[in-house]
């Protein structure tokens, strides 16, 4: 299996250590992870943002990029669901039936890490350990986008050493919205003042995420409180060993 | 022909944009307290009431083809319900705009010689403003729904589609109840509390006469049998019935878009309302009625078909989803936006997320843009609708409209291409990276960014920002994996 | 031109996209949900009975011998005395004893000034704990069961359909209908629903079970 690694600009600018805790988890299970260096942004901020004719050859790049792999993994919720639900929008909208159809056959390849794990490889276990008491927080995006369910807590589970700790209101938006941190940035920061509380009241050490746009808001609104809770995405809880700690 | 669509009555002229508005609402800690509290018991109760059905997904399906068979038809359903209300005594009439509607009451209402109207609780009504329009002639319109009463006797504006008082809490209800009530019918008593049954009471006292001596009625409808001509009200409390029922003429305004096709549909329809509404199995009264009926009920009934809007959002094949709303509120009920700001920050009779998706289709993108912008496309809205409306969809949809509006060489336009370019070249992103983690450097302490410049600093108030790593992914990789594979 | 030759021009001109040859049957339309919700061979009744209790009503099962009694209990815990009594509804059926029965025509201050009504029912919703009024025999013109303060409605058992899907198949849409469940309630302050606005406050539903046939 040709598995490529879609790192994501988020990830790949901010936060590479993301991409590493993939390869790393995905190495450690046996598989040689490819990444393509052509490539660079789904399209997202654009597309959210009203800016869909400029989010178009985004669309283009990424089928190109990616053809030849059996399967594309990335690290982000959101990204692999603008992928899968936008992308052949787009191509409709602005490609022509080449495209269409090559955005078509490549979107059932594209998966978000933790369903690579899950579903393709049938793996729960990756062998980690991590020993601190751990929140998940499902972003809209895991949750009502791709509809990850329990898979990310299943993975969780079976880390060596973790405890698992229950986020109140789990469910409920942190308030990140892309650009929407910033147009209504007000609202935001209520809906964020709400999410850090319920992780204060969780008791956890850490708090992970599959996906580090939703972490950069409410770990930079614990940063700002001066709290001490760690926000780590969920693919660097699983690359962690006893060896090498993450 | 076609009106200025801000004349539509949808928008409250002169309301700020919703960021600016939703900012008065969110220092408002006692109406954030309200809202929390009330949204909360009604997501409890909908989502138990909805698993009691196990299959509410077919359901779902269901009312969402039923809306898009009429939306591709709806010239055609129209006609129908015309020629089967006409047959069973009613008189069908057509506006097209707001002021039109409210010509036509205005000449029903007059033609029976009073100058007093009941109102059921309607959107429709509200969203033309009828009761401003009739009070400029010289007719009283009073509003019977106990949140509606709540909002006239305040002089203020509807916060939510169904419990548009849902913005204030017993204890103000209380206080308005005492102060006002004595203008006109059966005042408050003295000693009201603020428990929610003697406020029921009161409010039943003090509507009394005017429901049994009322000649003429305004009401608006749910739901049109386009095959029977029969008319559909939901309600709770009975001033429904009462409006419906006692008397003499009876005028409903109703959206073109509240057609359905057959008898039948409704056992799709009333299955998911209230569930979807109140988080019950079924809501206390139900009326349905078919022209007019000898000895029984009115003996004049009008229909009032409205588009003010409509047709506008009906050409529109991505955003005509949303006239399937059946205006239930859960999406009001579920939304972490709403939650926080209310309703009157949207500015508009249809509040939350599905005002978000209709306000700007109503009066034109324009004139509402930023409420497309007034949603973190957490989905929730999606999940909850009973009619299927993608929501986020619509609202990415409408902001394509809103940014085109804007123009090609609006800042944050030529922010946008600027950075589309960099994104679609991997030298470029790789370069951007460099720069910022190179200004990371200069701005950062201990890694974190405190304040941030510009457009950016409503993110820095209250969040610390990572400064970006010496290396970006795509540089470790070269060093790390590409050197090693040949 | 008319209004209605403008609005359904301009609905004609919005639906461009849509084929001239497409009719509305054309759309589908999937009906993959249930017609009931009750399992075969579920007591209906009961399950009726229990959930128009739901809804704070009073609930009282009895037989055709047992239903006069009923009537009796249930309107003495009411406290009411004089009430409204609908053509068609059987004589039979009243209990005798301190009760004054009004019959129509009752205009409304005269309803308003009784204690409530007695009717029957055209249908009976048990999943959704429903009453459906179609003012036929035994119903009364709507006002009956809306201006007195007290509903005192009698269903017979068979009268009682599964489920939404059925009892509107029963129904007849000329007939003004209206369908209660429950007393009259608001949920309009703080989204917390209390019982007893405009509408009736108190609602008695008596169930009349078939009478077992005897066995030779």
């Amino acid at each position: 299996m040709r598995v490529a690694l879609f790192i994501t600009c988020f990830n790949d600018t901010l936060f590479p250590g993301s991409g590493r805790a993939v390869v790393s988890v995905l190495e450690r299970l046996g598989h040689t992870v490819d990444f393509p260096t052509e490539q660079t942004c789904c399209g997202q901020m654009h597309f959210n943002t009203g800016y869909r004719r400029d989010a178009a050859p985004l669309v283009t790049r990424f089928a190109r990029t990616f053809a030849e792999y059996d399967a594309v993994v990335t690290p982000s919720a959101s990204c692999a669901g603008m992928v899968r639900e936008n992308h052949p929008l787009l191509a409709e909208q602005y490609g022509d039936t080449a495209l269409q159809r090559q955005v078509d056959e490549l979107m059932p390849r594209v998966h978000e890490f933790t369903e690579f794990l899950t579903d393709v490889l049938g793996v729960t276990d990756v062998g980690a350990h991590f020993p601190r008491r751990v929140a998940y927080h499902p972003t809209c995006h895991s949750l009502r986008g791709l509809r990850l369910g329990d898979r990310p807590q299943r993975l969780l589970s079976a880390v060596d050493g973790l405890e698992l700790v229950d986020l109140p209101s789990a469910d409920s938006c942190c308030g990140f919205g892309g650009t929407f941190a910033v147009k209504n940035a007000d609202t935001s920061n209520v809906m964020l003042a709400d999410k850090t509380a319920a992780v204060r009241a969780s008791g956890a050490e850490v708090l992970c995420a599959a996906d580090n746009s939703c972490l950069l808001h409410i770990g930079g609104g614990l940063s700002r409180q001066g709290d001490r809770v760690r926000s780590m995405h969920l693919a660097e809880i699983l690359a962690s060993t006893e060896g090498e700690p993450w | 022909m076609v009106s200025d669509p801000r004349s539509r009555g949808v928008i409250w002229l002169g309301s700020p944009a919703f960021p600016e508005a939703a900012r008065t609402a969110l220092a408002d800690e006692q109406l954030r307290a309200n809202l929390k509290r009330a949204t909360g018991t009604i997501r409890d109760k909908r989502l138990a009431v909805a698993a009691e059905l196990d299959d509410w997904e077919e359901l779902r399906d269901s009312a969402a083809a039923i809306k898009k068979r009429v939306s591709r038809h709806l010239d055609h359903y129209l006609l129908a319900l015309e020629a089967s209300v006409t047959a069973a005594g009613g008189t069908v009439h057509w506006a097209s705009d707001a002021a039109e509607a409210n010509r036509i009451v205005t000449e029903l209402v007059r033609a029976t010689g009073e100058s007093e109207v009941v109102k059921v609780k309607s959107m429709a009504t509200q969203e033309i403003g009828l009761n401003e329009h009739l009070a400029e002639v010289g007719i009283t319109a009073y509003e019977t729904d106990l949140a509606e009463l709540i909002v006239q006797l305040g002089d203020d504006r509807p916060s939510h589609i169904l419990v548009p008082a849902i913005h204030k809490n017993r204890t103000e209800v209380r206080d308005l109840f005492v102060a006002e009530m004595g203008h006109w019918g059966q005042p408050a008593p003295e000693d009201l509390s603020d428990d929610p049954r003697e406020l029921a009471e009161a409010a039943r006292l003090h509507l009394r006469e005017k429901f049994l001596t009322a000649k003429v009625a305004v009401s608006g409808a749910n739901f049109a049998v386009a095959d029977t001509g029969t008319v559909m009200v939901v309600e709770s409390e009975g001033n429904g019935r009462m409006c419906l029922t006692l008397p003499e003429t009876l005028i409903t305004v109703m959206g073109i878009e509240k057609v359905i096709p057959t008898w039948q549909d409704l056992e799709v329809f009333l299955q998911l309302l209230p569930r979807s509404s109140t988080g019950e199995r079924m809501n206390p009264y139900t009326s349905t009625w078919t022209g007019t009926t000898e000895g029984d009920g009115p003996r004049d009934f009008h229909l009032v078909l409205l588009d003010n809007g409509r047709t506008d959002t009906l050409a529109d094949e991505t955003g005509r989803q949303a006239l399937a709303c059946i205006r239930c509120s859960a999406c009001l009920n579920v939304c972490p936006v709403f939650e926080r700001t209310g309703g009157h920050a949207y500015g508009s009779v249809y509040p939350g997320p599905i005002g978000a998706v209709l306000t700007p289709q109503l009066v034109g993108v324009e004139n509402a843009a930023s409420l497309p912008f007034a949603s973190t496309l957490c989905g929730a809205c999606y999940d909850a609708c009973p009619v299927k409306i993608n929501i986020p969809e619509v609202l990415t949809h409408l902001r394509v409209k809103a940014v085109e509006g804007k123009g090609r060489a609006s800042a944050e336009a030529l922010a946008m291409k600027a950075a589309a370019t960099v994104l679609d070249s991997p030298r470029l992103l790789a370069a951007a990276q460099r720069a910022a983690a190179l200004g990371g450097k200069v701005l950062a302490r201990e890694g974190r960014i405190g304040r941030l410049p510009g457009p950016l600093s409503g993110w820095s108030d209250t969040r610390d920002t990572p400064a970006p790593p010496a290396e970006s992914f795509r540089t470790w990789w070269r060093k790390n994996r590409k050197e090693e594979r040949p | 031109m008319s209004s209605r030759d403008a609005v359904l021009g301009r609905i004609r001109a919005a639906l461009a996209d849509v084929a001239a040859e497409e009719r509305p049957e054309d759309v589908p339309v999937p009906r993959a949900y249930r017609r009931r919700h009750v399992e075969p061979g579920q007591d209906v009744v009961a399950l009726f009975a229990e959930r128009v209790a739901d809804y704070r009503a009073n609930v009282i099962r009895t037989d055709e011998a047992g239903l006069p009694l009923a009537l009796a209990a249930a309107l003495g815990g009411r406290g009411a005395r004089n009430l409204a009594v609908p053509r068609g509804f059987p004589a039979a059926m009243l209990p005798t004893g301190a009760w004054k029965w009004h019959a129509e025509p009752l205009d409304v201050p005269e309803l308003d000034a009784l204690d409530g009504a007695i009717t029957l029912a055209a249908a009976g919703i048990a999943v959704t704990g429903t009453i459906v009024l179609d003012t036929g025999p035994g119903q009364g013109r709507r006002a009956l069961t809306l201006v007195p303060d007290y509903h005192l409605c009698v269903v017979r058992a068979e009268q009682i359909a599964d489920d939404l899907p059925d009892a509107l198949a029963r129904l007849d849409p000329q007939h003004p209908l209206t369908f209660v469940s429950g007393p009259s309630a608001t949920s309009d302050i703080e989204l917390d629903r209390v019982e007893g606005v405009h509408g009736p406050r108190a609602l008695d539903v008596v169930i009349v079970d078939p009478t077992p046939t005897e066995q030779p």
